[in-house]
């Protein structure tokens, strides 16, 4: 099967690949540029292990084909952090232990940047509601649901 | 596999005619590119429409709104005017899937899926929305309702394809509601819903109603009866009764692992009553 050149800006920076028509954005991401943080769970959509911003909105990379981020702006967890300096929710997702096995958090991370940047202060419910294609099997959520709410408080103040 | 981003709708519809193989269209995505990779269709071409005019807007029209056929779930819950004129259609939209499903999944895209079980579907039904269908020989309005055939089937023909839902003009006093059943409290299937849509006179008699319900036959069903069991009423006990017995009445489910058929039918009564409540607040009744 022949490939297929896309443009597109990932992480602020413009990028260039060659993919299969039926090949994921999220494949793309993870074999073709090294981004290897999305993860692939369940590749249908079910668990947001791979989710990432197209065009300001979050999605699941395993249901965008790879041809569809010509001229979109992609966002990756390897973009969330400023140099060596952690997003917030990255530092206190570290510091509150809100993960164990880590393969669901880049995921619920973009997920809940993106949520925050809509809903500066969520109420548990809206948070829980909006990470509800984001699965865990490790957590049982109640420290990423603490985590996030004490990343926004901060980030309300800053 | 080709990917093909056409220059036109008649474009497209030609490309769609005259594929001998099999082809899909791309919207949101979010049930063709699952059915890929199960491997349940191998597609020879796949033709993304999401750029093309219109595609991706909400505007204005006789009163109404025309939502594109790419319109995600997400933008439709953002358009404060839509939601204010059907409540109904819109919560049923922003019940499908999760955030990031929301981000990408559409109402025509639902609609076209067939699934007994959508959840945009009764409220279209009974909004009388009507589907703009490109075809190779042009354009054809079809109401909403009959688009689903069955299962996973719908009534477009080789080379046809939706571009965009017009839910028309309502008065101030009128509204809609839609509710489903599911033993989760999000990211779930519906076991049986309902949707109803009703307009009121200025002392709160119900002039119009439509209800449809979901999941309890192989297609969506607007139950006629259960509408006029309601005119002339302010939803009294007699007339919910003539409601819930007509929804009872029009179901025709399967038992499966969501539900059995006894559970669905009186579950479909239930929520036609309760939406029908809801809807008669929103469209501003007293009871």
């Amino acid at each position: 099967m022949k490939t297929i050149p896309v443009e597109t800006t990932i992480n602020g920076d413009s990028a260039e690949f060659l993919c299969h028509a039926d090949e994921s954005l999220l494949d793309v991401l993870r074999d073709r540029l090294g981004l290897t943080g999305a993860k692939e769970g369940c590749g249908t959509g079910d668990c947001g292990a791979c989710s990432v911003m197209l065009n300001g909105r979050v999605v699941c990379s395993c249901l965008v084909l790879g041809v569809e981020a010509q001229g979109a702006e992609v966002e990756t967890i390897e973009g969330m952090a400023n140099g060596e300096e952690l997003h917030p929710l990255q530092r206190i997702f570290l510091e509150e232990a809100a993960l164990q096995c880590g393969v669901c958090t880049p995921g619920i991370l973009v997920a809940a940047k993106a949520l925050l940047e809509k809903n500066p202060d969520p109420t548990d419910t809206e948070l829980r509601y909006w990470l509800a294609g984001n699965l865990c099997r490790c957590t049982g959520y109640d420290k990423i649901i603490k985590a996030v709410q004490t990343a926004a408080a901060e980030m309300r103040s800053a | 596999m080709r990917y093909v981003k056409p220059q036109s709708f008649e474009a497209a519809a030609t490309l769609l005619h005259e594929e001998a193989g099999i082809a899909r269209i791309l919207a949101g995505g979010t049930d063709v590119l699952v059915q890929l990779k199960a491997e349940m269709v191998e597609p020879d071409l796949m033709v993304d429409l999401k750029h093309l005019p219109g595609m991706r807007e909400i505007v204005a029209e006789d009163g109404g709104f025309r939502v594109g056929a790419a319109v995600s779930g997400a933008e439709m819950g953002e358009h404060a005017a839509l939601k204010a004129m059907w409540p109904g259609v819109v919560e049923g939209v922003e019940l499908i899937g999760s955030s990031q499903v929301q981000s990408r999944a559409t109402m025509a895209g639902n609609l076209c899926t067939g699934s007994p079980a959508g959840d945009s579907v009764p409220a279209m039904v009974t909004a009388g929305a009507v589907a703009r269908v490109q075809g190779p020989d042009g354009v054809r309005d079809v109401p909403v309702v009959d688009i689903p055939t069955g299962p996973g089937k719908n009534s477009l023909a080789k080379g046809e394809f939706i571009t965009s839902i017009l839910l028309p003009a309502r008065p101030d006093t009128a509204s809609d509601a839609y509710l489903r059943f599911i033993p989760r409290t999000e990211m779930d299937i519906a076991v049986s819903s309902a949707a109803v849509s009703l307009e009121l006179d200025s002392d709160g008699v119900v002039t119009a109603a439509h209800v449809a319900v979901g999941a309890v036959a192989p297609t969506v069903l607007l139950v006629q009866d259960a509408g006029v069991a309601l005119v002339g009423s302010k939803l009294d006990d007699a007339a919910i009764a003539g409601l819930v017995a007509a929804v009872e009445a029009a179901c025709n489910p399967i038992t499966d692992k969501r539900g059995t058929i006894e559970f669905r039918t009186k579950t479909a009564g239930v929520l036609a009553k309760r939406a029908a409540h809801i809807a008669y607040a929103r469209a501003g009744g007293q009871a």
